[in-house]
């Protein structure tokens, strides 16, 4: 046994009895479960659910804590992700107990605070996007883009134009992009990418037409390049009458510089959780606005917040909207997440935002620069917040991205995205965002060069890395072929264990 | 990387034998390189129909999910069924333990679209 690696369970932690709470005694009569819940619901066996002291559970958390990895720990440069630094103060702003401890039945002339902070939240977002209106019901990026499709449905449908059944997307674009257009029940049509990172709009002129109900589109794209023909594309797309999707993954490269609105598009979406600093946190909870076009905003989900300007201004939910597409989540969205936004957005302020996104674009350029000298640099154009290198030098020596990324994590650094996007092959996506010194670059770019020396010294280093991190190279394909889904899994018998 | 010369291929990668009762059809050795470790596939129901062309199957793995195309037109009369357990057939073996779908063509003279396995290596020298 090796005592730094063993971490039980909370299921194999704790013993029968032990407990971090008592309760008074009752002060009312105890009343027989089964004469509470009818007998068909109730369990035969306790639920094992594991007893532990407060202390166990303290050092479990703490532990698990301590062996994560988070932008308060380190660099953590994640392309397409903005791992940008959270200010605290996000955080004391969303416990404030006038926002905490709200309850959605709440009637609507005690939360007057909550629901102009939703309004004017939307307001910004709408400057910031250069569109009408918006909501911020959906509760994630991709949630946004399924609401938008589902907007854009509902518009053909307006107009008698079903036969609009098909969405354009590059082959540079997240995967989320053609998910949520099958998912909302369109074909996915790809455009492919011309030599210079950016949309083909020859191949686009020839895919676009009667069919078309729109384009998804996220510019700068996830090669960190911003489209230089954005105009032409959005341009051709309107004329034969489809409608303009901006993936706002990126929108932290643009902040105060240019508006997805003047650049043609009808409906954006924001991740809050990456340009708008608030948590990543643990698959959750996120928030993904999105802002539309005039035209659009009938068809948005219910319900809006609008202001009433009697005497005194007040604020209240529209539910009473009979083109909407209808509810998309329950209550509205995920407020407390909207809280951070908003404080973000008012702590910054305009100019804030537009040093944030300048500053983004300079580091991701400053480390391109630097960085290309070790690593193949596919499209070397000016970037945006991020780009995108190669590990193709290294894939010659039998090294590939992957075990450049593991030996990242021997840094202390958290890997970048690799392996995407699709069109670059050993891609290594690095997003520095704008919220690091220029010391860290500095340090990333000697612990890169140190890799790519590596690579052609000691290529066995890199392939069997990391070596210092809590557990070594783990086997992501036996993970994934053959997945331990069910902790209880080991009873005798119970097949499920392997996942089949 | 191994190209058998007694078989056929399709541009996207799939190769064809052909037998008595059907064609077998699987993923090159060229396809199952690039896909690296395959995790999953997911394989079409007996009796489906398939035009040339047309997506039949999908295979994840660690790096990416990619379509399988049926490289003559036919139905599915059999389908590698030990791929459900065992997915890794496909990258250990790919022209025999890891063959995916057996097809009763709906019309043979479309074999003869496909390449010969020196015509396959032309392309995979030009594409690299």
């Amino acid at each position: 046994m090796s005592p730094r690696k063993e971490f039980p369970l909370l299921m194999e932690r704790g013993a029968p009895g032990r407990r971090a709470y008592l309760l008074p005694d009752l002060d009312v009569p105890a009343q027989p479960l089964k004469d509470l819940i009818p007998g068909e619901y109730l369990r035969e066996e306790p639920a094992p659910i594991p007893e532990l002291s407060e202390l166990e559970v303290a050092r479990h958390f703490v532990g698990l804590s301590r062996r994560n990895h988070g932008v308060d720990v380190g660099f953590y440069p994640l392309g397409s992700c903005t791992m940008k630094y959270n200010p605290k103060v996000n955080e004391d702003l969303a416990s404030l107990a006038g926002f905490a401890n709200l309850h959605p039945y709440q009637p609507e002339e005690t939360v007057q605070g909550a629901l102009q902070l939703m309004y004017e939240l939307e307001q910004h977002l709408c400057e910031i996007a250069g569109l009408h209106r918006a909501t911020l019901t959906p509760a994630a990026g991709a949630h946004g883009e399924l609401t938008g499709l589902m907007l854009i449905k509902a518009y053909h449908h307006s107009l008698g134009q079903d036969e609009r059944d098909e969405i354009i997307i590059p082959d540079a674009a997240h995967g989320t992009n053609p998910a949520s257009a099958a998912m909302c029940g369109y074909k996915v049509v790809e455009v492919p990418s011309n030599e210079r990172g950016g949309v083909s709009v020859k191949d686009l002129e020839r895919l676009v037409g009667p069919k078309t109900a729109g384009l998804m589109l996220t510019n700068p794209n996830t090669l960190g390049l911003f489209d230089e023909e954005i105009l032409a594309i959005t341009d051709m797309v309107r004329a034969a009458g489809g409608l303009l999707y901006y993936d706002g993954a990126n929108a932290n490269a643009i902040l105060g510089k240019c508006r997805p609105g003047d650049m043609g598009f009808d409906i954006v979406h924001f991740n809050l959780h990456k340009t708008f600093s608030t948590p990543h946190g643990g698959g959750g909870p996120g928030s993904g606005p999105i802002a539309v076009r005039d035209m659009l905003v009938p068809f948005l989900p219910t319900p809006v917040v609008e202001k009433r300007e009697d005497r005194r201004a007040s604020y209240f939910l529209d539910y009473d909207r009979p083109s909407a597409i209808g509810k998309i989540k329950g209550f509205y969205g995920n407020f407390l997440v909207m809280v951070r936004a908003y404080a973000y957005i008012r702590t910054m302020g305009p100019e804030g935002l537009r040093q944030a996104s300048e500053d983004a674009v300079l580091s991701a350029n400053y480390l391109m620069e630097r960085l290309r000298e070790f690593y193949h640099l596919p499209y070397p154009r000016i970037c945006m917040h991020e780009f995108v290198l190669s590990a193709s030098r290294q894939k010659a020596l039998g090294v590939a991205a992957q075990d450049v990324a593991k030996r990242l994590l021997d840094y202390g650094i958290h890997a970048p995205t690799v392996y995407f996007p699709l069109i670059v092959e050993e891609a290594l996506m690095i997003e520095p965002t704008e919220t690091e010194p220029k010391a860290v670059l500095d340090e990333f770019i000697d612990i890169m060069a140190a890799i790519a020396k590596e690579a052609e010294e000691s290529p066995e280093q890199l392939k069997t890395a990391p070596h210092y991190t809590v557990v070594g190279r783990l086997d992501e394909t036996r993970a994934a072929r053959h997945p331990v889904l069910r902790w209880r899994g080991a009873v005798e018998g119970d097949t499920t264990r392997d996942g089949r | 990387m191994k190209i058998p010369a007694d078989l056929r291929y399709a541009e996207s990668h799939e190769w064809v034998r052909v037998e008595d009762d059907g064609v077998v059809v699987g993923v090159t050795d060229f396809a199952q390189d690039e896909m690296g470790d395959i995790v999953f596939a997911e394989l079409p129901t007996i009796g489906a129909e398939y035009e040339k062309g047309e997506g039949m199957a999908v295979i994840e793995s660690v790096k990416a999910v990619s379509d399988i195309y049926a490289p003559i037109g036919g139905k599915v009369v059999a389908i590698n069924e030990s791929l459900n357990d065992s997915p890794e057939l496909v990258n250990d073996d790919c022209y025999g333990e890891g063959w995916l779908v057996k097809l009763a063509p709906s019309n043979s003279e479309e074999l003869n679209t496909l390449l010969s396995a020196a015509e396959y290596g032309t392309q995979l020298e030009s594409e690299a």
